[in-house]
């Protein structure tokens, strides 16, 4: 095959890889819905009622609506970091620990900025749990590039260690003296992100996401250190030899993961909570895992995906009261949707050698 | 030496020992299936799946060594269906085995809210109880440490003497070993990389649905959601803190037992220290001991790779 050909042939596909990514996820996504729907049939439930009470909860009403697209800021916000780690071949998977300190992170700031004007206070909140949050990930990150300790594992352990470190500041240092609660005071008006909706939940938070989506995806499309991020994650060695610096790269993952995490818990506690609880997060962090692969690692992919897993969270517990069905079963499809996508991405391969031997 | 008799220390060691076990079985799981060259994430998940399992079959029959029956069974199920996408479909370990923990995770509160209801009372069952050996309990540090606890214990340490036997001391130890270092060279030698693959991750499976069931029937006989809260993540740095070997690990598991036994013990003592420092211990221990020990060293060549006939 002559060069042109061959190079013509790359752009072929590229031109369709993105498209078809997407309509794979799709597929997947209505695969698992179905043996979702297989399993509620299995237990002598309606599928059908199941999924209508799913979706009128999540889509089918200004509030519900609302409560989805607050749902999707935190696993929107974790799971483009986690997108971006993934891409620098760094398997960070401590955004829930990273989300619990950047919350605590802004709760003190804008507790301690009391009184000061709107336009300092919110600023010095992002900023700080976004550094707190990064902070947390670089332990991870130093371990693995000074220890060489799998990020895998020190994650994880680092999430349970955020979480009871959280937990003993909200029942002694930060904890509202005037509360028998584990949690801090109440954050004054400057400090809680502008509501976008009347009569709904709906803060800021939602534009914050919107921002950061558009400038990861340039990022790691457009600017030279998204490059060299992608081209470390896809192969560490040849990147190296070619010059270019592994360690930053890695370190980028690492900490954007950290920050946008960080962010994720600013955005819960300024615009949800307007104050830092214990149970700041039902497992975002997670959550965000799953939603960055069926994403495909692409952030604004990553956004689409975490608006359904939004609506998926949202719609369950009306589903369970109204069709007997227990919410677990979102977490099942979710699993579900990943385990689909990562056969479909390689059964193709499969049948093609099969075929060639 | 009156400290060797004082009853706070031997529940101490006894509940060390206790705790050591579901994570012991994991990790003796993780390493059958790391030292065939298959990274196993899903160890939590297979401890949940078997956690669960174990506590429902016998909450309906009333027959614990069928519980552990059917965790064991389950769990190696649950090893199977990772064998399929790690062997067959050559997928990313670590993803799968984090895809397949959040499945294990959501299929086993589905099925227990359908079997029980999201009522307050938690169903409960009669766990294993201990054997009586008489006066050998009695005996300082050593009746505490061997002679106080249930069949499944026993059981458990039974399984790493084995474990041993199967790994070092067999044809068959070493042809796990041969598919992990080297798989296209064992081949050659007329072995089948994914046969050995495929049964090494499912034995791995059974491990952690036991090293699970033993938390739900054995431990406290109650089942909660998650209740495996990262030990098979734990799981998987004993494996490397043991070096893979059966002894070594059976180690590193009483270290993190002790360090659980301790958090549990200082939780009712007044040590001014906070209850959270003392929760976060094992966790922290885990971060420690991967720093120091860390490095790839001593891990299978061909770990986490997969395999393909006649690719070279």
């Amino acid at each position: 095959m002559s060069e042109s050909a061959s190079a013509a042939a790359v752009e072929v596909a590229r031109r369709w890889l993105l498209p078809r990514s997407v309509l794979s996820g799709v597929l997947c996504v209505v695969a698992a819905f179905a043996i979702g729907a297989l399993l509620i049939a299995a237990i002598g439930r309606d599928p059908v009622l199941a999924y209508l009470s799913l979706f009128e909860a999540s889509l089918g009403s200004t509030n519900g609506l609302a409560e989805t697209a607050i749902r999707t800021v935190p696993l929107a916000l974790c799971g483009i970091g986690i997108a971006l780690a993934f891409r620098a071949g760094v398997f960070n998977v401590g955004a829930e620990g990273q989300l619990f300190i950047g919350g605590v992170a802004a709760a003190w700031v804008g507790l301690q900025l009391g009184g000061q004007p709107q336009w300092l206070v919110l600023p010095a909140m992002g900023a700080a749990a976004a550094i707190a949050g990064a902070a947390w990930s670089a332990i991870a990150g130093v371990l693995k590039l000074k220890f060489r300790a799998d990020e895998l594992i020190t994650t994880i352990m680092l999430n349970y260690i955020a979480i009871y470190f959280v937990g003993y500041l909200l029942h002694g240092p930060l904890q509202d003296p005037g509360s028998p609660l584990a949690r801090t005071a109440r954050l004054a008006a400057e400090a809680r992100l502008p509501m976008l909706l009347e009569g709904t939940r709906l803060h800021a938070g939602l534009l914050l996401v919107v921002v950061v989506a558009i400038v990861a995806q340039v990022f790691l499309w457009r600017s030279v250190a998204g490059f060299r991020l992608r081209a470390v994650g896809h192969n560490a060695r040849a990147a190296e030899n070619t010059g270019m610096n592994v360690k930053a790269a890695l370190w980028t993952g690492f900490l954007i993961c950290g920050a946008l995490a960080g962010l994720a818990g600013f955005s819960e506690v300024a615009g949800v909570q307007r104050r830092m609880i214990e149970n700041l997060s039902p497992g975002f962090g997670y959550t965000a895992i799953i939603v960055a692969l069926l994403g495909q690692t692409n952030p604004l992919g990553v956004l689409a995906a975490a608006m359904l897993f939004a609506a998926l969270q949202i719609g369950s517990t009306t589903m369970e009261s109204a069709a007997g069905v227990p919410s677990a079963l979102t977490t099942v499809i979710q699993a579900l949707v990943v385990l689909l996508l990562i056969a479909q991405n390689a059964l193709p391969r499969l049948f093609r050698k099969r075929a060639v031997s | 030496m009156e400290f060797l008799t004082d009853p706070v220390l031997a529940g101490f060691i006894a509940a060390s020992v206790r705790l050591s076990i579901p994570i012991l079985l994991a990790a003796l799981g993780g390493m059958f299936a790391e030292k065939s060259g298959v990274l196993n994430i899903g160890l939590e998940g297979m401890m949940l799946i078997g956690c669960f399992t174990g506590f429902i079959t016998v909450h309906w029959s009333g027959n614990l060594w069928l519980g552990a029956g059917v965790a064991v069974l389950i769990g190696a199920l649950a090893g199977l269906g990772l064998a399929f996408y790690a062997v067959t479909l050559r997928s990313n370990q670590v993803v799968v085995g984090i895809a397949f923990n959040l499945l294990m995770l959501g299929v086993s509160a589905y099925f227990f809210r359908l079997a029980f209801g999201s009522g307050t009372a938690s169903p409960r069952i009669t766990p294993f109880a201990p054997i009586d050996f008489g006066p050998l309990g009695e005996i300082p540090i050593l009746g505490p440490l061997l002679f106080q606890h249930d069949p499944l214990t026993y059981l458990s340490l039974a399984l790493v003497v084995s474990g041993w036997l199967v790994m070092q001391r067999s044809t068959i130890g070493l042809a796990i070993k041969a598919v992990g270092e080297h798989p296209e060279a064992a081949e050659t030698l007329g072995l089948d990389p994914v046969a050995i693959r495929y049964a090494a991750v499912a034995v791995s499976g059974a491990l952690a649905g036991l090293g699970g069931a033993f938390l739900s029937i054995s431990a406290t006989g109650v089942f909660l959601d998650n209740m495996t809260a990262g030990r098979g993540y734990i799981a998987l740095a004993i494996l490397i803190l043991g070096r893979r070997h059966p002894f070594g690990v059976m180690v590193a598991a009483l270290l993190f037992g002790a360090a659980e036994a301790l958090q549990l013990r200082a939780q009712l003592l007044p040590v001014g220290i906070p209850l959270q420092f003392l929760i976060m211990l094992p966790y922290v221990l885990t971060i420690v001991v991967l720093a120091v020990s860390a490095t790839r060293s001593g891990a299978p060549a061909a770990l986490g790779q997969p395999y393909e006939k006649g690719e070279r």
